[in-house]
């Protein structure tokens, strides 16, 4: 028999030298983000403004908040195209409460229980009758637009009450906006859950493989079902926040919403099929995509050309991994 | 020189074999598959390759038909040496193999399945589909057979599928059809409709290997029979001139002593008993009960329903009927969460698919059924999880380089250790091992039966399914024994043996087949 004290000692951390660390993807994302940021200052001298810089955070802040909820799906092997079409069912919910009368913190929970009902509905479907997602949330997509286009056909609801633009429009502090913020919060609060909590260690094992996570005692539906809801929620809460920036509700608002957020959560690390990503990577990527269409958009380049750097962006950053890998093991 | 024997009176004489494979050897890490081989295939004789679960024979099998390469030994086709290096060489030296599950296209047309990686090509290097659906057919009608050649294969039966997969072996004018039990997954009426195509198969001097389990087809069909044990010839011979007996105990043999014993443990009351245990297709009225200290034995063929009584025990599915009682208390299992929260505990059969989630570290996967437990908050401790992780990666003397390395980098024994772990951390009452020493190394293999005693001299209660004869009788204190969804009976170790066993499993007394599920 061998020694086992001496024969089996295992120990407990990897030493994690600096050459991985420099090569984790959210390092090299964080360091393309300070790429475009220069880039940027030196092309526009109206980009270090604080106030333009301000107003650019309005141009994710949305999309990365629900990105975060995506992330946890993503990572669950699971993925909610219908986002984009939650935001606009809730945010006709909203403006038809508002007609009715309805204050502003009814306004909230109205968006936020739509968000968090269609999510469910979604959820319902893929876990009761085992659905693929993306088969699923590609019907809602056209399901919840529809809804949204049947109740206002043309038209358009306006009249929200002046202190519901607050969680569009107001500052918290300086130039500081409220959706930035709550945005900040949000990402730390996800961040927690994926990365230090059981929950999020059920996400990781369920996206890498179902069976062994059921067979080893987790609820894979139940944790995929809450993911949908969470994910429809955080939709509501971004159609709050839609809602009262624009001040208006058209059936076509949000539109096409949920393929940035999909190039966000991509962007950011996660595995488009499941088992592996981070927060921070796509609180960063989020950055990363706001600061490139906020150039962009200061140098006058129109919003077409945009989608084709984001398109480009997308590709290369997949495609690049991939290619360093083939390139160093021949 | 004279030959007059006794053959050459009026009687065909035997025909040279057509294909000779001698002194096959075959390695995998840390297991022997296949030593010193022998076997001959003669034109218009089948030969029944026998053998237990693991003896060789699917090894064989994919050397005959060239997945695997042999490390020893020459095959002789018609006196000349070949080399089988791939499937489509082995399929053009006339050797066509019929899996047990057809491997073929499901969506395409039979013709095109027939004629697949060998299609009939006419003007300007075009598909000839006329060419190939005529010939389709008249294969076809050479078998007897009705099926439409333009027809998915997906909308057959799987006896067709059978006969689609013959039809294109015939297409190629195969000498050697190798049928790895064909009749597995077949009806009644499907087996007698395969006899046809086999004695059809002889009559146009085709040497046939027919693999099975089952005693009453061999007797049935087969003119020799080849027997397979731990990788070796154990005998072989006509089966005119051998009997039931006599082949079971070529199976097994004599060979218990390789194995841990377990050692005598004092065995208490009864820990967890199941009443009536039914499902809609796998088993049906299932009853006995594992007692404290004691190993329980599961011992039956491949498909005998013992894994999926275990996961309806542990959750994973719902019975139709039946209870189950924990020291003596009715308990109600609907998920696997509810099992472990019993302490029933079951390391799966299929490691990488059920067992452990490849891509997370060692630590995690060790520690995710215990997680609730560990972390009241819902918040990880890391250092809590390393301690636990390593307490137990420990015990089972598992060998790797680091807790934090995915489970992917471990060999096999040592991803069953991870297996053992993660189930023994949520410190169970019985845990139901699923053929926990299947293809793993001979090291680890005694490590698992070490720690398997030690679990009983803890207290615990053990079910373990084996389909290794040897493992079965060197570590159960009794022996349940399932066939076709039954558990026949349950049976102390002292009062059975190897070949008791194996015709308990078997079954020699049913009509075979029986009524197919």
């Amino acid at each position: 028999m061998t020694d086992r004290a001496s024969d089996n000692h295992i120990p407990d951390r990897l030493d994690v030298g600096w050459k991985p660390r420099m090569l984790r993807w959210e390092t090299l994302l964080f360091a393309v983000a300070v790429v475009i940021f220069v880039f940027n200052a030196n092309a526009s001298p109206y980009f270090l403004d604080p106030w333009n810089l301000s107003d650019a955070t309005f141009n994710f802040t949305e999309k990365a908040t629900i990105a975060l909820a995506m992330a946890l799906l993503i990572v669950a092997a699971e993925i909610d195209l219908s986002v984009a079409s939650i935001i606009a069912v809730a945010s006709v919910a909203m403006g038809a409460a508002a007609q009715a009368g309805v204050g502003t913190w009814g306004l909230v929970v109205i968006g936020m229980a739509t968000g968090a009902l269609a999510g469910a509905f979604n959820g319902f479907l893929v876990t009761r009758f085992g659905l693929p997602s993306i088969v699923v949330t590609i019907g809602t997509m056209s399901l919840f637009r529809g809804i949204a286009y049947v109740v206002l056909g043309d038209g358009v609801y306006k009249g929200y009450p002046a202190d519901f633009a607050f969680f569009g429009q107001e500052y918290v502090f300086w130039v500081i906006s409220f959706e930035f913020v709550f945005f900040l919060v949000m990402a730390v609060v996800f961040g927690i859950i994926l990365h230090r909590t059981v929950f999020g260690r059920w996400i990781f094992a369920i996206g890498n493989n179902p069976v062994g996570a059921r067979f080893s005692g987790i609820r894979v539906e139940r944790v995929k079902f809450i993911l949908f809801v969470v994910s429809g929620l955080m939709a509501g809460v971004a159609a709050v926040m839609l809602t009262s920036r624009i001040g208006s509700t058209r059936p076509t608002i949000a539109l096409g919403m949920e393929l940035e957020v999909v190039t966000m959560v991509v962007l950011g690390g996660v595995n488009i099929l499941g088992g592996s990503g981070s927060i921070p990577g796509v609180v960063i990527a989020a950055f990363v995509m706001g600061l490139v269409t906020f150039g962009l958009g200061l140098l006058n380049i129109p919003g077409i050309v945009m989608s084709i750097v984001i398109g480009v962006m997308l590709i290369s950053v997949i495609a690049l991994p991939i290619l360093w890998k083939k390139i160093r093991a021949p | 020189m004279q030959k007059q024997d006794a053959d050459s009176y009026g009687l065909p004489t035997v025909a040279e074999p057509v294909l000779r494979m001698r002194g096959i050897g075959k390695k995998f890490p840390g297991v022997i598959a296949l030593a010193d081989v022998d076997l001959e295939l003669v034109p218009g004789e089948v030969t029944a390759l026998v053998g237990e679960n693991g003896a060789g024979k699917s090894t064989l099998v994919k050397i005959l038909c060239g997945i695997y390469q042999p490390d020893s030994g020459v095959i002789e086709l018609a006196g000349r040496e070949i080399t089988l290096a791939s499937a489509e060489q082995a399929m053009a030296q006339g050797v066509s193999v019929i899996h047990q599950e057809t491997v073929l296209f499901d969506d395409l047309s039979v013709t095109e399945n027939i004629f697949m990686g060998q299609q009939i090509k006419g003007r300007f290097n075009c598909l000839d589909w006329r060419a190939m659906h005529k010939r389709a057919a008249a294969l076809l009608s050479s078998l007897e057979s009705d099926i439409d050649p333009g027809s998915k294969l997906k909308e057959l039966g799987i006896a067709q599928k059978h006969m689609v997969a013959i039809a294109r072996a015939l297409s190629v004018d195969s000498k050697i059809v190798v049928m790895d039990e064909p009749t597995a997954a077949l009806s009644y009426k499907e087996i007698e409709e395969l006899y046809e195509i086999v004695e059809k198969l002889k009559s146009e001097n085709k040497a046939v290997l027919f693999i099975s389990h089952k005693f009453e087809e061999i007797f049935r069909i087969a003119d020799t029979y080849t027997v397979f044990r731990d990788g070796v010839v154990a005998g072989k011979g006509r089966v005119s001139k051998t009997n039931q007996n006599d082949l079971i105990a070529m199976m097994v043999g004599r060979t218990v002593n390789q194995i841990f014993p377990k050692e005598s443990v004092e065995i208490g009351n009864p820990v967890l008993t199941v009443q009536g245990f039914c499902h809609p297709t796998e088993f049906a009225d299932i009853e006995f009960s594992v007692n404290r200290g004691e190993i329980l034995g599961f011992y039956g063929l491949v498909g005998s329903g013992r894994s999926e009584l275990m996961q309806a025990i542990f959750g994973i599915s719902q019975p139709t009927g039946g209870r189950i009682l924990l020291d003596g208390a009715e308990i109600s299992i609907r998920s696997p969460g509810d099992a472990t929260g019993r302490g029933i505990v079951y390391v799966p059969e299929e490691r990488g698919r059920q067992g452990v989630v490849l891509a997370l570290p060692i630590f995690q996967n060790i520690t995710l059924p215990s997680l609730s437990g560990l972390s009241p908050k819902g918040f990880l401790d890391l250092a809590k999880e390393f301690e636990l992780a390593r307490s137990y990666a420990e015990r089972l003397q598992l060998k790797a380089a680091s807790l934090s390395h995915p489970v992917s980098t471990l060999s096999g024994g040592n991803q069953q250790k991870v297996v053992i772990a993660k189930w023994l951390a949520t410190e169970p009452r019985v845990i139901i091992l699923d053929e926990p020493t299947k293809g793993i190394d001979v090291g680890s293999k005694a490590a698992v039966h070490g720690f398997m005693t030690e679990l009983v001299k803890a207290g615990l209660s053990v079910i373990m399914i084996s389909s290794e004869l040897p493992e079965i009788l060197g570590m159960s204190d009794r022996v349940a024994v399932m066939r076709e969804g039954r558990l026949i009976e349950i049976v102390d170790r002292k009062n059975t043996d190897a070949e008791t066993l194996v015709r308990t499993a078997i079954g020699t007394s049913q009509p075979v087949g029986g009524e197919a599920a």
